[in-house]
């Protein structure tokens, strides 16, 4: 016999195993979800989730795909929070704090709670890359947001009204864009190919009989 | 932590550590990997499958799941929908928000036309942004479109649409730099050179990665470009039905709200499937890697209006779903853990195979090891084989687990595993769906006018099977393709009259086949109430 627990969904109590997560005891107790639930692995961000286990001051989060119930847990999805998005044309924003004072000038509001880094549901210093985007320092911004899911949770806590995902975002694309190195590599392939260099090897290959394709493949080189 | 029962084995792994390391096992001949997939690869069991008794492919096997819903009735009759007035109106309608449906909007955008997406969850809720191992293109010096067509046509068995293919493979560079262009930020060295790794099968190290975050890296930038562009994305709403006009082009779709269940109707000149796999089907019972909404739905929607399938009857399992602990069963383990060194080893500690063998050989020897050869691990809840993450340590240097693949080191510590220091527990899971529509290279149907495919609702680029890093790559090549070329073809469209016939006859050939169902399709969603 597995071992129950008893958890709080919105409120309401129900008996769940205990090695469910969460998303798989909603569905346990009955819940045909559709909000709050994408990928099931941790990458989507859809199921953001505050709880608190009762008796505890502090009030924590989670992806609920991520996360095992616990005894006396209440709980409570954020399917959707409301996140300012700017639009922007990558093509033509300033490379430097200036977009930042422009698009997400909140950010300069920030009271140094870190209610954002202590809610982060993928342990992210999130306090610390609103500073980088602050100074314009988009390469350590871009670093230190990397595995943001954007599930939103930090903002949920942010008494400045900051949009950390979509501040983190715009760093990251322009760090990819116009602060990584440029590929020397890549760009010589392009141009070989819209050259037409290798048309007639490929064309071979295409009239090549199987028997002929079979044992290329079968002898190729691979490369250690 | 691993509990007591583990202990006795994996102490055989950590004994056999060095050794394993230092082996470099052989590659198996291509009649060895005949016999091992005919033998144990889940495609090879013919009672799974089913044999289609209707529609464009009457006389094909596809999974017995996936049967079911391509011959289930209709969510609708043709008499509930009024076509007159329709509630949206646009020159490109993209079925899914996942990165075909996104690059697709993206293209189509550019190209003038008036586009919309419409989702069934959120853009971005999609296979693609689940993709963590990488995304194939031949840009190196020492490698070539050629040589990359080779490997992906020999690891899909000599089946793919060489038309396709060629295309993927030369398209391949130019997505990578339009990735770039859009902000992706790929792993690069200081020179700008980019950091590149072997995947199964592959013959040159050509797998660029954005840490173990390739996919969400790629969604999350196509998604934030959608949004700039202010492209119309009605989300929570999935297509139930395609519309044809009186002659037989696609011309829009039924949308059916999935919270309030309301009716709407998209009237559209080209139409873009875009809708992804299959893993929550859970075809043979088993577990997936695959985002909440992947159901088919493309393939159902394309099938009940005459579009034909290529290669429906063949999945792709990848070898290394997580087989322990069970709250994160099935999820996906990606093949950077063996680019990056790690090898597959089995209870006694013992290297059972080549790490890198393509995706279909790998899951067929793991299934050896768990069934015939009983040298698996009871991880409780079934069997498992290790995946050594300790040798990517030893081999890569302390701190390359968090350098490339933190993704997975976050999915494991979570449940107190270290995969610096412990090896993890793998079994192949429901990845990808190799077949699914059939297009010529322009990504229109070879059958129903003005309805295109990207993604993978499409059948035929990569055979039947598909290679690490080559379906990030189709999504984009083929979704850009899709949007250019559906965008310009809508220029020259003149919709007619739009009709739900198809929906009749189609219910008419149910019956006259004499096929007694009482599903109905396309699933959107599975159903996990009240189960464990």
């Amino acid at each position: 016999m597995e071992k129950m627990v008893n958890i709080f969904l919105f409120g309401k109590k129900y008996e769940v195993p205990e090695n469910l997560t969460i998303m798989t005891a909603m569905e346990y107790a009955g819940y045909q979800l559709v909000r709050g639930c994408g990928c099931r692995n941790g990458f989507c961000g859809a199921c953001a989730t505050i709880y608190r286990i009762k008796g505890d001051k502090e009030l924590k989060a989670c992806l609920a795909c991520q996360t095992k119930v616990e005894e006396n847990m209440y709980i409570a999805t954020l399917p959707f929070f409301p996140l300012v998005k700017q639009v922007y044309d990558i093509e033509t924003v300033p490379v430097n704090e200036t977009v930042m004072m422009q698009l997400y000038p909140e950010i300069y509001s920030c009271i140094g709670c870190n209610a954002c880094t202590k809610s982060c549901t993928q342990e992210l210093n999130v306090m610390q890359y609103i500073a980088y985007a602050q100074r314009g320092d988009f390469e350590k911004c871009a670093e230190e947001s990397f595995d943001c899911v954007m599930c939103g949770v930090c903002s949920s806590r942010c008494p400045a009204g900051i949009s950390h995902p979509q501040v983190a975002m715009l760093a990251r694309r322009i760090n990819g864009k116009y602060l990584a190195p440029g590929c020397g590599h890549l760009e010589d392939r392009v141009r070989e190919i819209k050259n037409g260099d290798f048309n007639e090897l490929i064309e071979a290959l295409m009239q090549k009989p199987i028997e002929e394709m079979k044992e290329l493949y079968n002898t190729r080189e691979i490369e250690k | 932590m691993y509990s007591e029962k583990f202990q006795k084995s994996l102490a055989a792994v950590e004994a056999a550590r060095e050794n394993n390391i230092a082996l470099e096992p052989q590659r198996m001949t291509a009649q060895q990997k005949e016999e091992l997939l005919a033998t144990f690869h889940p495609d090879y069991k013919k009672d799974e499958f089913a044999v289609l008794k209707i529609g464009a492919n009457k006389g094909d096997k596809v999974p017995t799941e996936l049967a079911e819903m391509l011959q289930a009735h209709s969510r609708i009759s043709a008499d509930s929908v009024d076509l007159s007035n329709p509630d949206y109106e646009t020159d490109v309608l993209i079925i899914g928000g996942g990165g075909a449906g996104a690059s697709a909007a993206i293209e189509a955008n550019e190209a003038g036309a008036d586009v919309m997406i419409v989702t069934k969850l959120r853009i971005g809720d999609a296979n693609t942004m689940m993709a963590e191992g990488g995304i194939q293109a031949a840009d190196k010096p020492n490698d070539s479109p050629a040589i990359h067509f080779v490997d992906a046509f020999g690891g899909g068995h000599f089946a793919a649409k060489k038309e396709l293919l060629s295309k993927l493979v030369c398209d391949a560079p130019e997505a990578i730099q339009w990735l770039s262009n859009l902000g992706v930020e790929f792993d690069k060295d200081e020179d700008g050179t980019m950091v590149t790794t072997h995947g199964g099968g592959t013959s040159r190290k050509r797998m660029h990665a954005a840490k173990d975050y390739s996919g969400a890296e790629i969604m999350r930038t196509l998604r934030d470009e959608v949004l700039n562009r202010q492209i119309p994305v009605v989300d929570f709403t999935a297509a139930i039905e395609l519309i044809l006009d009186e002659n037989g082009n696609a011309a829009g779709a039924v949308l059916m709200n999935m919270e309030t269940k309301e009716l709407l109707v998209a009237k559209a000149k080209t139409v873009i499937i875009a809708t992804g796999g299959a893993g929550r089907m859970h075809y043979q019972g088993f577990p997936t890697s695959n985002h909440y909404g992947a159901t088919a739905d493309g393939l159902v929607l394309g099938y009940r209006v005459g579009a034909k399938l290529l290669y429906a009857e063949t999945l792709q399992y990848h070898p290394t779903g997580v087989a322990y602990p069970e709250q994160i069963f099935g999820a996906l383990v990606t093949e950077k853990v063996r680019s990056l060194g790690a090898k597959l080893v089995n209870v006694n500690g013992e290297v059972f195979m080549h790490p890198l063998e393509t995706r279909d050989v790998a899951a067929a020897s793991i299934i050896r090891e768990c069934s015939e050869r009983a040298t698996g691990v009871d991880t409780g809840d079934g069997q498992g084989v290790w995946l050594d993450t300790p040798m990517i340590e030893k081999i890569g240097g302390e701190g390359t687990i968090m350098k490339r693949i933190p993704a997975m080191w976050r999915m494991f510590d979570k449940y107190g595993i270290d995969i610096r220091k412990e090896p993890i527990l793998v079994y192949p899971t429901l990845h990808y769906q190799n077949g699914g529509l059939d297009i010529t290279a322009d990504c229109m149907t070879t059958n129903v006018e003005n309805l295109f495919v990207a993604g993978e609702a499409v059948g035929g680029i990569h055979g039947k099977n598909r290679l690490m890093g080559n379906s990030l790559l189709d999504i984009i090549v083929f979704g850009r393709s899709a949007g250019i070329n559906a965008a310009a073809k809508a220029k020259t469209v003149n919709v007619g009259e739009l009709t739900l016939k198809h929906i009749e006859k189609f219910e008419n050939e149910i019956a006259e086949a004499g096929i007694a169902t009482d599903k109905i399709s396309p699933k959107l969603l599975p159903d996990y109430t009240n189960k464990r």
